[in-house]
C-alpha cells in the first residue's frame, strides 16, 4: 500500500495504482477522453495531466502509477491551462456540426469543452474532409469527427479481438481506418458495434433506418408490423428519462402503437420459438451422436465472427435462425395467411439493441417467406428518436401489450437478452423434452451474471449436460479454441458477441458500463420472475403456431422457414 | 516468380529472428527489397505467420516512407521536403522533376519506369536540396542538375 496526497488530501491506495483511480477515492474526477474504464489505459489525448511536485512535466494520470509520499495537484492553473488548451486544439480539427450530430446528448468532449469552461477555439485551422466510410449495412464512420482517442481501435483489437480497425498513416494524415482503406463492410468487422459505445464523439454511428420506417408508417397501401427485442425493453427508458433498470415492456409497446405501427408483436415470442427448434436440435443432436458441442446462432455478430475465423466450427452451430428473422419469415407467412393480407403489402420492422442485425436482415439467405424477411431495422437509440420526434410522452404512457399471435412471451423469451438466458431458456425446454418432467429448479443461477465465460453441469435424468457461456468475443475465443482442438468437455455452448450479451448492444443507449449491463440484465430475470408462463414450451402462442401453422419443432415447414446455413467467408 | 521470391525472404527472416510482431519491420523491408512494393498476398501471409491484424501491418506500411502496397516503377525518386531542403527550394525541383516525367508526386509513370515520391528528411540537409534514385544519391540540386539526371535515366 502506498499513501500519497492529492490536492493536500491523504489517500492509501494499493501499489500499482494509477494516480487517476487514487484521485476517485477521494472524490476528485480527473477529465479524460481516451481513457475508458474496461479498456487498457493509453494516455493519447493528455488531458488527464496532473502536476507532481518535483516533476518538470505534466504526469499523465491515467497510466502513472502512484509511489509513496507522492504529491499530487489536479487543480492548478498550469493544468487547467493545459486542459484548456487541449480541448481547443481538438476543436479546431473537428467537424463540430453539434446541433445535427447523433452524440449532441453523449458527446464527450461536448461536455468536457463546457464542463473545463472553454469559451472560445483562439487557433484556426483545417478541417479535415475525409470521405465516410459508409460501407458497411450497419455501421457508418466519419473520420471527420474523429479525435483519435483510439477507444474503438482499443475495444475492436482487445475487447473482441476482430481488429479491423487500426491507426494509418503519420503525423497530420492520421486517421482510424481499415486494411488498404477497404471500409468495414469488406473486411472481417462483425458489425457488434462496440465501437461506437466506446466513441467520446459522433465519429461511429449505426447506418439509421429512421426515414425508410417514417416513410412506410406513412404510406396508407403498408401494413407495418414491428417486433422488439427482449434487451429493449431494459434499456429503452434510459434514453426517455427513466433511470436505468426500469423495465418498459409495457410503455414500449403502447408507444409503437402511437407512432401508427399497424400491428405490434414482439421478439420475445419468436425467442420461444427458437428455443424449442434449438432445445429439439440438441437433443436431437446428443441422442442421434451428432456434431457437438451445439453452439447457439441467435447472435448475428457472433455468426459473422465464425464465418470470417471459425468457418471449421459451421457443424457445430445450430441450424436455428436468430428470433428477428424467425419472426421475419413468419410475419409475411403465418400472421399474413391469419390476417389475410397479402405478404408484399406487409413492412416488417424490427428494433434491435443491435447494429449487427442490421446486417443479419440483408444476408441474402433471410428470404424464405418469399419476400425479404425482414425490412428494416431500428437500434433502441432509433426508436428513441423516433418517439422523442413524434412528441410522445413516453415516462407518462400507460402500459399495454404486444398483440398475442406473435406477442405473447414467456420469461424464457425475455432473458434472452442478458448473457447466458439463451442457455437457461433452451435448458428449461431440454429438460422437459428428455424428462417428460419440468426442470424443478428453474433459475439456474451458474449461467447468470457478469463473468466473461460461465459453465455450468445440468442434469437431465442419467445425463450430465456440460454447458459453457461466453460473451464478448475475445471471451469466446477461448471457449471455441477448445472446441476446435477437440478437448471441449461441453455439450451446449451460448455466445453473444457483446460483453453483458444484448443488454450491451451496438445499438443500445451509450455506455460501455459492464455494471450498467448487469442491471439491465436484471430487470429481464426480475420480468422472468412474474410472468404467467416461465418456459417456453408452455406459452399458449408458441402451441397454437406449432397446432396451426409449422406442426413440429425439426418438421418440413420449421425447416424451410426456422432453419439457415452459414458461409465460409475467408480472411481478408 | 518474385512471389516465391518474398516468401523466401520472408521465411529466411523469421527463421533467424523467430515468427513475432517484433519481426514485422525486417519481413516487409525484405519484401519491400525484392518486390519492390508489398503485395497483398504479402500482408496476408505476414498476418498468418506473425500473428499480427492486417489492419496493423497497413498501418506500420502507411507509417514508413520507405514501404508501399503500390507497385512502382523501375526508378523510385524519392524527393526530401523536410525543412532544409524546402528552404533550398525542393519545391521548385518537385516542379521540375514532374514536368520532366509528366507524373504527379505519388504516381509512377505509365511505362512504369519512374515513380516519383516526397519524402521526409533523407539526412542530407548539410547539401540540400537532395533527392535518392533507388540507392543512389544526389546532392545540391539544381534545375540543370536534375534534369539532366531525369534525362540520363531515360535514355
Amino acid at each position: 500500500m502506498f499513501t500519497l496526497t492529492i490536492n493536500g488530501e491523504k489517500v492509501t491506495v494499493p501499489e500499482g495504482t494509477s494516480i487517476m483511480n487514487a484521485a476517485k477515492q477521494l472524490r476528485i474526477d480527473i477529465p479524460h477522453l481516451c481513457y475508458l474504464e474496461g479498456l487498457e489505459p493509453e494516455y493519447h489525448c493528455r488531458i488527464c495531466g496532473v502536476e507532481i511536485e518535483g516533476e518538470p512535466r505534466l504526469a499523465p494520470s491515467c497510466v502513472r502509477a502512484v509511489s509513496e509520499g507522492m504529491k499530487v495537484h489536479t487543480n492548478t492553473a498550469r493544468v487547467r491551462r493545459a486542459r484548456k488548451m487541449i480541448v481547443e486544439l481538438l476543436l479546431v480539427n473537428h467537424s463540430a456540426d453539434c446541433p445535427t450530430c447523433e452524440r449532441n446528448q453523449t458527446c464527450e468532449l461536448l461536455k468536457l469543452a463546457f464542463e473545463l469552461g472553454v469559451k472560445k477555439v483562439r487557433f484556426e485551422g483545417e478541417k479535415p474532409s475525409y470521405e465516410l466510410d459508409e460501407t458497411s449495412p450497419a455501421i457508418i464512420r466519419d473520420p471527420n469527427k474523429c479525435i483519435l482517442c483510439g477507444r474503438c481501435v482499443r475495444v475492436c483489437h482487445d475487447v473482441q479481438t476482430v481488429s479491423v480497425i487500426g491507426f494509418i498513416n503519420r503525423g497530420l494524415d492520421i486517421k482510424v481506418s481499415t486494411f488498404m482503406e477497404k471500409g468495414l463492410g469488406n473486411v472481417e468487422c462483425t458489425n457488434c458495434g462496440q465501437c461506437i459505445q466506446v466513441c467520446p464523439v459522433g465519429a461511429i454511428k449505426e447506418k439509421s433506418a429512421v426515414d425508410e420506417v417514417w416513410a412506410a408508417l406513412a404510406n396508407p397501401k403498408k401494413h407495418v408490423v414491428v417486433q422488439e427485442a427482449p434487451a429493449i425493453r431494459a434499456a429503452l427508458g434510459e434514453e426517455l428519462g427513466l433511470p436505468p433498470g426500469t423495465l418498459v415492456a409495457g410503455k414500449m409497446h403502447t408507444a409503437l402503437r402511437r407512432l401508427g405501427f399497424d400491428a405490434v408483436f414482439d421478439t420475445n415470442f419468436s425467442a420461444d420459438l427458437t428455443i424449442m427448434e434449438e432445445a429439439n436440435e440438441l437433443v436431437k443432436r446428443i441422442t442421434e451422436g451428432s456434431v457437438l458441442p451445439q453452439i447457439t446462432s441467435c447472435c448475428p455478430g457472433w455468426i459473422k465472427f465464425m464465418e470470417h475465423f471459425y468457418p471449421d466450427l459451421i457443424p457445430n452451430v445450430s441450424t436455428c435462425k436468430s428470433p428477428q428473422q424467425m419472426f421475419g419469415s413468419l410475419a409475411k407467412t403465418y400472421y399474413a395467411q391469419k390476417a389475410g393480407i397479402y405478404p408484399a403489402k406487409i413492412v416488417s420492422v424490427s428494433v434491435m439493441p443491435c447494429t449487427a442485425k442490421k446486417f443479419e436482415a440483408q444476408r441474402p439467405e433471410m428470404t424464405d417467406s418469399g419476400f425479404r424477411d425482414v425490412d428494416y431495422v431500428l437500434t433502441t437509440r432509433e426508436l428513441a428518436r423516433m418517439i422523442k420526434e413524434a412528441g410522445i410522452d413516453f415516462a407518462g404512457l400507460p402500459d399495454e401489450s404486444a398483440s398475442q399471435l406473435m406477442g405473447l412471451y414467456s420469461g424464457a423469451g425475455t432473458i434472452f437478452g442478458a448473457t447466458g438466458g439463451v442457455m437457461e431458456a433452451a435448458l428449461r425446454t431440454a429438460y422437459k423434452l428428455v424428462t417428460g418432467k419440468e426442470l424443478e429448479r428453474i433459475d439456474i443461477e451458474p449461467v447468470r451474471g457478469l463473468d466473461g465465460i460461465k459453465t455450468a453441469t445440468v442434469n437431465v435424468d442419467s445425463l450430465e449436460v456440460k454447458v459453457a457461456v461466453a460473451h464478448g468475443l475475445g471471451n469466446a475465443r477461448k471457449i471455441l479454441d477448445e472446441v476446435r482442438a477437440g478437448k471441449s468437455p461441453y455439450h451446449f455452448i451460448e455466445i453473444m458477441a457483446c460483453p453483458g450479451g444484448c443488454v450491451g448492444g451496438g445499438g443500445q443507449p451509450i455506455s460501455f458500463d459492464l455494471a450498467l449491463r448487469g442491471i439491465r440484465g436484471q430487470v429481464l430475470y426480475n420480468e422472468d420472475r412474474v410472468l404467467p408462463y416461465r418456459r417456453s414450451h408452455d406459452n399458449p402462442s408458441i402451441k397454437k403456431v406449432y397446432q396451426d401453422y409449422l406442426k413440429e419443432p425439426l418438421g418440413e415447414k420449421s425447416h424451410h422457414l426456422l432453419h439457415t446455413k452459414y458461409t465460409n467467408r475467408g480472411r481478408v | 516468380m518474385s512471389t516465391a521470391l518474398w516468401k523466401t525472404k520472408v521465411d529466411e527472416v523469421t527463421k533467424q529472428r523467430g515468427k513475432a510482431r517484433e519481426t514485422l519491420l525486417p519481413c516487409l523491408e525484405a519484401i519491400q527489397e525484392v518486390s519492390g512494393y508489398i503485395p497483398q498476398e504479402a500482408v496476408s501471409y505476414l498476418r498468418e505467420n506473425l500473428d499480427v491484424p492486417s489492419v496493423d501491418i497497413y498501418g506500420v506500411i502507411t507509417f514508413y516512407g520507405m514501404l508501399t502496397t503500390k507497385e512502382q516503377g523501375k526508378y523510385v525518386i524519392r524527393l526530401c521536403n523536410s525543412l532544409p531542403c524546402y528552404l533550398n527550394n525542393s519545391e521548385n525541383m518537385l516542379e521540375v522533376i514532374e514536368r520532366e516525367l509528366g507524373i504527379k508526386a505519388g504516381e509512377t509513370s505509365p511505362d512504369k519506369n519512374f515513380t516519383l515520391e516526397v519524402v521526409p528528411c533523407l539526412g542530407l540537409c548539410d547539401k540540400a536540396p537532395a533527392m535518392m534514385i533507388n540507392d543512389k544519391i544526389y546532392e545540391n540540386l539544381t534545375e540543370e542538375s536534375a534534369k539532366k539526371i531525369i534525362a540520363e535515366l531515360k535514355g
